[in-house]
């Protein structure tokens, strides 16, 4: 308890936050990725050079398996950031996001207190930074050097937990009662993406930037693919991209990710097949589609039977 | 930023807002600082810019692009002539000479084969300056879209192009198959050039603003299939959204505060540090929130085809807030469509995919209910727990078919609530046709839901704070 003659101090005037650009241009964005192993399309190149050049956060939202995740992983091993990543559950609540007390040590704290020790001593002691476990939310803002703080899949979680990122994310800041306000020392690089399994709150959209990620266009999936397993032959990886295309403008119960076309060109690459023909196809269904349903569906609509 | 630009943009964002986008100041100004950021004289760049700030629903990305292209065009007139471009031919009057569609046909077809985006946009911008042009009136020109696909026609360039990509012993199987999927993609592309090219070239005659305002058009045809302007989904939209939102914090709010879980030893220590580590006040983890199981069963026949736009409208908005929604339909028989409605999806095409694609009409596309009742309970025997809230919309009008009531019966009974809402007028209940007088009692309530209005007071009743 502070003593009642003392004047509550005037609280500090929050220091603002630093936005420290990484990229030079949408280019050098683009090379930088390249180089991380991620190809980047101009969408894609400008929107991230746009949330690290204006500091704000960007919201990446598209169906599953489409590379969100991915993109920022890409961001943090290019710009040499150390990625912390909040994984949203239902559930998830302030504890487990932004910080806690590690009440257990407080607990041995006072036990340990000799009877001689003052009240006020142990009181001021036991609320101080040693007895404070930061979550990731309060790690990434409180970190000196270039962070990229990955907030995945937003929609899983409840609607209070955006009431909670607002703050963060609109201020870089966190108030904690017991020790004041932490401002970012410099701005943290957020990625929030969601499989919009809802639509999220339009006051969390307004301070992001947005970028819808969708599954690429055939020329694109067909660069990654040679990228990424660069033995295939380009005749093959462009049948694989077709055929995967063709299976998600099906109605299915879940669409090949960029990852299983990735998988499929491997594993056809594997059996020593140089060509994607109606009974690889069939025989090899099962690496695309994990559905049994889905699979009948496109035996029938592929005539691969 | 110069003023020019500003003007512009603010001019882009007033047709964005008259588009349905809402766009907040904030997010203008954000769009100012991004623009500033790239390279304004690569368009893409600005186009993506815009789009981070200002679009931040799929659905709307259609409006956003068009719209784009309308106020900020790659070009002005015929442009520049690129490398490659057909030059047309000048009559005696310096205008281009009639061009024989067959040569654009051929290189069309080539483009195509090659599946190179930027030649079949490219095509389709001469495409339109060749034959897109019609004197609507003496002295005024127009352009259309229909004119250039009328001669072009590239569907029929299918055959061609399916002979040049596959050998003649591929054909009829899988490889086929594919092929026609690339094909088809690519001619849309080229269909898509052509409508930008044309917009692009009517707002430079008539004044970007009057073309603005007819680009959200398409998005209006679609929903307009089962009835209501685009002004009354837009007004209905605004009141169901926030509806559903409340429906689904209430759901989860009320359960917190009357219901204490079991002990939550954590908290109960940390609090008890106030107290020199006696446990005076103990602490209760909070029950789980109840997760709000809905089921609606909707009619979707056309005596009710008003309302089940309007139903149909409140299940994709309880879909974007809730996981746990299941929807049925039923004409005469009942189908689920709960996948139809994935968040963000354009309402109007979710709508028409339920019509053609569900499983709906079984006997003569008649509304029966008791044969719904009876294959909701037969098939779905999963759907109905006593979680679950079941919802059924419809005007209870059978065609004097059997009612189903056992049917109905057992589903109340096994649902933890069950609602009907009936859009018509409570005195004609139980006239003619009408079974309502029978399910009115097998259901816990059932009440008159016409208007946005009726439905507000039934969620506030049905959920008293």
């Amino acid at each position: 308890m502070p003593d009642p003659a003392t004047p509550i101090a005037p609280l500090p005037t929050s220091p603002v936050s630093t936005v420290q650009p990484q990229f030079a241009s949408v280019a050098d964005v683009r090379e930088r990725l390249g180089t991380a192993g991620y190809l980047a399309d101009d969408a894609i190149a400008t929107t991230v050079f746009l949330a690290d050049r204006l500091g704000k956060p960007l919201l990446i939202e598209g169906p599953a398996g489409v590379g969100k995740t991915e993109l920022s992983k890409a961001v943090a091993s290019c710009t040499g950031a150390e990625m912390i990543r909040l994984q949203c559950y239902e559930g998830l609540d302030e504890a487990r996001a932004l910080y806690e007390w590690n009440y257990k040590k407080q607990l041995l704290r006072i036990q340990a207190a000799r009877a001689d020790d003052a009240w006020e001593a142990t009181h001021d002691d036991i609320f101080s930074e040693e007895f404070l476990l930061a979550r990731p939310l309060l790690s990434a803002i409180r970190r000196d050097g270039a962070t990229v703080l990955l907030v995945d899949e937003v929609d899983k979680a409840d609607v209070e937990v955006e009431g909670l990122l607002l703050e963060v994310l609109s201020d870089f800041q966190v108030t904690i009662p017991e020790l004041g306000t932490i401002v970012a020392a410099r701005r943290p690089f957020v990625v929030l993406t969601s499989n919009a399994s809802r639509e999220l709150s339009e006051a969390l959209k307004r301070r992001c930037l947005y970028l819808h990620l969708d599954y690429p266009t055939a020329e694109r999936e067909k660069a990654i693919v040679l990228s990424r397993v660069p033995e295939v032959p380009e005749k093959l990886a462009e049948q694989v991209v077709r055929t995967v295309r063709a299976l998600r403008a099906m109605e299915l119960k879940k669409a090949p990710s960029i990852a299983e076309t990735i998988d499929w060109a491997t594993t056809l690459l594997a059996l020593g097949l140089d060509t994607l023909d109606e009974a690889a196809a069939a025989a090899t269904l099962g690496v695309v589609l994990k559905h049994v349903s889905d699979q009948v569906r496109a035996v029938n609509e592929l005539k691969l039977s | 930023m110069t003023g020019g630009l500003l003007d512009r943009e603010v001019e882009f964002v007033a047709a964005l807002r008259q588009a349905g986008l809402a766009v907040s100041s904030a997010e203008t100004v954000d769009a100012t600082r991004a623009v500033l950021a790239v390279d304004l004289l690569d368009r893409e760049s600005v186009r993506a810019a815009f789009a981070a700030a200002l679009c931040k629903r799929p659905a709307h990305r259609r409006s956003f692009d068009a719209l784009f292209d309308l106020y900020f065009p790659a070009r002005i007139g015929d442009g520049a002539p690129a490398e490659g471009d057909l030059a047309p031919e000048l009559d005696e009057n310096g205008d281009p000479a009639q061009v024989d569609p067959r040569l654009l046909r051929e290189l069309l077809q080539q483009a195509l084969l090659d599946g190179d985006p930027e030649t079949i946009a490219r095509l389709a911008r001469q495409a339109v300056a060749m034959l897109g042009r019609a004197d609507s009136q003496p002295g005024r020109q127009s352009w259309f879209t229909y004119r250039v696909l009328r001669q072009l026609n590239p569907d029929t360039l299918i055959a061609a192009l399916l002979a040049a990509m596959l050998g003649e012993d591929e054909r009829g199987g899988f490889a086929e198959k594919i092929a026609r999927q690339t094909i088809s993609e690519r001619i849309r592309q080229f269909e898509q050039a052509v409508e930008a090219e044309v917009r692009r070239r009517l707002a430079e005659d008539r004044g970007v603003d009057q073309i603005a305002k007819n680009v959200v058009k398409p998005l209006a045809e679609q929903v307009d299939f089962l009835r209501a302007s685009r002004d009354d989904l837009a007004e209905l939209r605004r009141q169901v959204y926030p509806l559903a939102r409340r429906l689904a914090t209430r759901l989860t709010a009320r359960k917190k505060v009357d219901q204490q879980g079991r002990l939550d030893f954590r908290r109960t220590v940390r609090a008890s540090l106030a107290t020199g580590g006696v446990p005076l006040v103990t602490h209760h983890k909070p029950k789980k929130p109840h997760k709000p199981e809905l089921v609606v069963l909707c009619d979707v026949s056309g005596s009710v085809s008003s309302f089940a736009h309007f139903t149909l409208m409140l299940v994709s908005a309880l879909r974007e807030q809730f996981s746990k929604v299941r929807a049925f339909a039923f004409i005469d028989t009942c189908d689920e469509v709960t996948r139809y409605f994935t968040p963000g999806l354009d309402l109007g095409s979710a709508m028409a995919r339920v019509v053609r694609e569900a499983d709906l009409v079984w006997f003569d596309g008649h509304s029966d209910y008791g044969h719904s009742f009876e294959v909701l309970v037969e098939r779905w025997p999963d759907a109905i727990t006593p979680k679950t809230s079941l919802l059924v919309l419809g005007d209870g009008r059978n065609n004097y078919r059997a009612t189903g009531s056992a049917a109905l019966k057992e589903l109340a009974a096994r649902a933890r609530h069950t609602y009907w809402l009936n859009p018509e007028p409570r005195h004609q209940w139980g006239s003619g046709d009408s079974a309502t007088a029978m399910y009115a009692d097998l259901v816990d309530e059932m009440v008159e839901c016409r208007n946005a209005e009726q439905l507000t007071a039934f969620v506030q009743k049905l959920l008293p704070v």
